[in-house]
């Protein structure tokens, strides 16, 4: 509805150039950040960025969803692909690129307050520099339709997120190896990538993903194909946090200041992971026999192995953004093992259940920077008795954290509930039980933070505890309210991962 | 007002009602006028609907779909009403005996005590009136959650942990357990989750394995029913307040519990099912595993409220076995049960809560003679004990018969000898209390002092006095009861296998 109306509403240029200008615009907008005299007008840019781009994607979504065919084909510079670089948005990158541009608007919402009180004045500027160019980076990612522009857009926004991890240091002197773990483990994932793409431009004489799937099934067999193919799933999987390539994620996430914490969390995970089923749907193809044995063997053991390692491993830690990051890992366990399906039913569960995480952890991370405002440390004795102090901060982080569990009439459980069905319809009923049973530590270590945040007294009442300001306030209830929402009513959600689905396998994938 | 609507209003007046409890939270009168205003406009409304129920209505209320097949949506139904009228009436009188209780008590925080009180209440009436298991879930996990802070009241370290053990056994088993059986019927039944006549899953073609493991789930998932080795929270819950006891404890939560088991087995399996089921012969014998050892555990505890918890236990095994015998005498015997014992076992906790409240103490053993200062509560006590052991002419004879013919149609003669076995355990470890109470043995010390002066408040007096006059009630009125619920069961066969000559 909404949509529509957004659709009749915009002007010729904006339909024609809306793929392209979703990471152009916060492209251009970063350098003049980067020379912006105030912090505060560098803040209002870039909300006005972000605001703009979000508008892109709505109205990529709306072209998609209304166009026949379902698929956006721009290309850079009226160059046609194969040669020229193509931006290529169908159901399953628009789905992508609303949760980016979303999370990436309400993010620089609350950079204000949440920036002001980690980040020194001046350097503000270029703090949001290099937020805008890691936004831009990831919408990137998530509309080419280029292998190697992926890589581009990929280096863009890691190198950015590197320099936003390391501005930590102010508050905690951690963020400095953080960054530099991320770094090296950013780079041999981004190498991995390239590598694989090297080896596959070598076997089709193509760097256009479309033209590549087109060639692709001629050349099944193909050795360097097959080595590219690993190579580029091992890199993304680093990207993606895919666990054991996770070990970067945790201190990046502790250590980053809390805004960049929050940012990352909701987005930069989902693009890498969007990229791998890209990858693994739209140009490789789910029937070739190697990618069976890696669905089989590794993607579904790593997968599982990630929601039940990982909630253990959550349940033991103290410091609460330490337990969200593990608990992220776990997360991405649960996506990849519906991805690991292979099946149209288990694609979108993992949609689903990326949208629905990205809502619920950008949520948890808000909150939890909220809390960072006026509280220093964030272990969960810090968060002790904050439930009479901070209602609101704490209500919408126990939302946020009752739908990371599953509990009914939130969105997490309409998507483990997708997910579980699609285990089902698979015959994994296994899975269905590890998957209820990450469900349920899940239970205990937000429930550790719960019971501490609403029965506990404060460890010391003498500090200084409020409310968080409003600007962080209501971006925060936005995303709660939105759990809620979508867990009562998931017909938008729902639908968006169904089309991506299809989207990437195929309508006759599904029944 | 239209079926809708009074659906809404059962579901809405409680939230309603706790919302002004916490408005009126400083007058203690007016806070408790409005308790008990509510509950007699609720119990209204659910006589309503039972009406319509019985002309043969299904009320109905489409909220929403999250999903295909993943309804918020009620329903209801004759079992479903039987469960909505004998929650909403009981409040009434328990309301009554709480304001005696508390007050004669002097226990703090009484706005909470109240206001989670009605907020059991929304859980109770959602989980009789749900449509579909998705719905029945939500309001089963409200149910639990606003019961933790009541079982918690007191607030010492006991009364934690047992809140805790409380509330992590029935989350426990309902995500564990229970959800995963929800999400499984989901995918079995192509994405439906509705209560159907005959069955959900009855034409879903399950191999026997699939249908024992996910039967084993379901019911094991309930821990609410308290059928063992789940059964430890019900002791641990009786830390709580005694009104929470009576009305939640023997009433709301438990019987909550095992409707949901007989929904499950009349409306997802459906008779046929469950017979072509290998895992219900199991669960036929732990319920009786259940009925005895619990008895007999019983038997050994000398705090009142603990032989009540256990002997609870012991009572709704019998509405499991109901439902697992799944032939038509078994499930109506399991549901007559539900009302039978409510009335029953709510009489004997609130002789427990009155004896508390005048004289502070919790052991039979101190008991002894103790009826001849309390003499009426002892009375509602011993009337309340027979009906639960089942003696004609109260409530709880006919459950028990409908069970034993039960069992005799499904050929299992052998759990008639249980449920006599269970007949006279119960005589064992309840009888004494008010025998010896009202004829002390020679040589007793009675009681001197009340602790409260002026002995027991009236309330708590009259309420149980009043239960116990039900029992009698509901042995005369049985047909009606039965001739209501005989439309839920219209399509649960008398026998099978058996060929009729």
């Amino acid at each position: 509805m909404i949509l529509e109306t957004l659709l009749v509403s915009a002007p010729d240029w904006a339909i024609r150039h809306s793929t392209v200008l979703i990471p152009i615009v916060p492209l251009i907008v970063a350098p003049v950040l980067a020379m912006s005299p105030s912090a505060r007008l560098a803040w209002v840019a870039s909300i006005a960025a972000t605001a703009a781009s979000l508008y892109f994607a709505l109205l990529t979504l709306a072209i998609v969803q209304s166009s026949t065919g379902g698929v956006i084909s721009y290309h850079v510079g009226n160059w046609p692909p194969p040669i020229g670089i193509e931006f290529r948005v169908d159901a399953l990158n628009a789905m992508i690129l609303l949760i980016v541009t979303g999370m990436g608007f309400l993010a620089s919402i609350f950079a204000w307050p949440s920036v002001i009180a980690e980040i020194s004045r001046p350097k503000i500027g270029l703090f949001l520099c290099a937020f805008l160019l890691c936004f831009a980076g990831l919408c990137g990612v998530a509309s080419t339709g280029d292998a190697f522009n992926l890589f581009v857009f990929l280096e863009i926004s890691s190198l950015s997120t590197y320099v936003l991890v390391a501005m930590g240091a102010g508050r905690d002197r951690r963020a400095l190896p953080a960054a530099f773990d991320y770094l090296i483990m950013g780079t041999l994932g981004a190498s991995f990538y390239i590598i694989g793409v090297g080896f596959l431009y070598a076997a089709t004489g193509t760097l256009n993903m479309a033209d590549i799937a087109a060639q692709l099934p001629a050349l099944a067999g193909n050795r360097s194909v097959q080595v590219g193919f690993a190579f580029i799933i091992v890199g993304l999987g680093l990207k993606a946090a895919m666990w054991p390539l996770h070990q970067w994620l945790p201190n990046a996430y502790a250590y980053s200041p809390s805004f960049v914490t929050m940012f990352l969390a909701a987005t930069a995970t989902k693009v890498a992971l969007y990229a791998l089923i890209r990858w693994l749907f739209t140009i490789f193809q789910p029937d070739f026999a190697f990618e069976q044995a890696l669905f089989t063997w590794v993607l579904a053991p790593l997968g599982i192995a990630a929601m039940v390692i990982c909630s253990f491993q959550a349940v033991f830690q103290t410091d609460v953004r330490r337990m969200l990051a593990y608990s992220s890992v776990a997360q991405v366990g649960y996506m990849i093992l519906g991805v690991s399906l292979g099946t149209a039913i288990g694609v979108s569960s993992g949609l689903l259940h990326l949208f629905n995480h990205a809502l619920m952890k950008g949520a948890l991370f808000m909150a939890v920077a909220g809390i960072c405002l006026n509280v220093q440390g964030t272990t969960i004795r810090d968060f002790a008795g904050l439930g009479r102090t901070a209602p609101f901060t704490m209500t919408a982080f126990a939302i946020a954290g009752l739908s990371l569990i599953g509990v009914p009439l939130t969105a997490g459980f309409i998507s483990k509930l997708q997910l579980g069905y699609a285990l089902f319809e698979h015959g994994w009923w296994w899975a269905v039980l590890l998957v209820v049973f990450s469900s349920f530590l899940a239970v205990f270590y937000i429930g550790r933070v719960l019971q501490a945040v609403f029965f506990q007294a404060p460890a010391n009442p003498s500090k200084h505890r409020k409310e968080a300001p409003l600007l962080l306030l209501v971006p925060l209830w936005v995303l709660a309210l939105a759990n809620i929402y979508f867990g009562i009513d998931a017909s938008f959600p729902a639908g968006l991962a169904r089309d991506g689905a299809v989207a990437a396998l195929g309508l006759e994938a599904f029944r | 007002m239209t079926p809708e609507m009074l659906i809404a209003a059962a579901i809405c007046l409680p939230v309603i009602i706790a919302a002004g409890i916490a408005a009126a939270g400083k007058f203690p009168n007016l806070r408790e006028g409005v308790t008990l205003i509510g509950a007699v406009a609720l119990f209204a409304v659910v006589v309503q609907l039972t009406l319509l129920v019985a002309g043969g209505a299904r009320p109905e209320l489409f909220v929403g779909e999250a999903v295909p097949g993943l309804a918020f949506a009620f329903k209801l139904e004759p079992l479903g009403a039987l469960f909505a009228v004998v929650a909403s009436g009981l409040w009434i009188v328990n309301s009554f005996y709480s304001i005696g209780y508390m007050r004669g008590n002097r226990e703090r925080n009484q706005t909470r005590f109240y206001i989670c009180f009605a907020l059991a209440l929304c859980g109770a009436m959602g989980v009789a009136m749900s449509g579909n298991l998705f719905t029945l879930f939500v309001f089963y996990e409200v149910l639990t959650l606003s019961t933790y802070p009541l079982v918690a009241h007191k607030g010492d370290a006991a009364a934690q942990r047992g809140a805790r053990i409380y509330l992590l056994t029935l989350l426990g088993t309902s995500i564990g357990f229970l959800l995963t059986a929800i999400m499984w019927t989901w995918a079995l039944a192509g994405q439906n989750l509705d209560f159907v006549d005959g069955g959900l899953l009855a034409n879903a073609n399950l191999s026997p394995l699939v249908s024992s493991a996910l039967l084993l789930l379901f019911v094991f998932g309930v821990g609410k029913a308290a059928l063992m080795p789940f059964h430890f929270w019900l002791p641990n819950a009786m830390v709580a307040p005694t009104p929470v006891s009576a009305l939640l404890h023997a009433v709301a939560v438990v019987k909550a519990g095992v409707f949901t088991v007989m929904k499950i087995s009349v409306y997802i399996f459906g008779d046929e099912l469950l017979h072509a089921t290998p895992s219900r012969e199991f669960l036929i014998g732990a319920a009786c595993v259940t009925i005895v050892l619990a008895s007999l555990i019983a038997m050994t505890k000398d705090n009142l409220k603990a032989r009540l918890a256990y002997s609870t236990i012991a009572q709704l095994a019998y509405v499991t076995l109901g439902a697992m015998l799944a032939d038509h005498a078994g499930v109506l015997g399991g549901s007559l049960q539900i009302a039978a014992h409510a009335a029953g076992k709510m009489t004997l906790f609130m002789c427990a809560g009155a004896i508390y409240v005048a004289t502070g103490l919790t052991n039979i053993s101190d008991m002894k003679g103790l009826g001849r200062k309390m003499p009426l509560v002892f009375i509602a006590f011993f009337i309340a004990s027979l009906s639960i052991i089942g003696i004609p002419p109260l409530a709880g004879d006919w459950p028990k018969y409908e069970l034993m013919q039960g069992a005799i149609d499904d050929r299992h003669d052998w759990v008639v000898i249980i449920l006599v076995l269970s007949s006279l355990l119960n005589i064992a470890y309840l009888l004494p209390i008010p025998i010896l109470a009202l004829m002390p043995p020679p040589g007793t010390k009675p009681l001197k002092e009340f602790k409260r002066p002026g002995g027991a408040p009236a309330l708590t007096v009259a309420a149980p006095l009043f239960t116990a006059a039900l029992c009698f009630v509901l042995f005369f009125v049985i047909d009606p009861v039965s001739d209501f619920l005989e439309p839920a069961f219209a399509t649960v066969e008398y026998f099978h296998g058996v060929d009729l000559p």
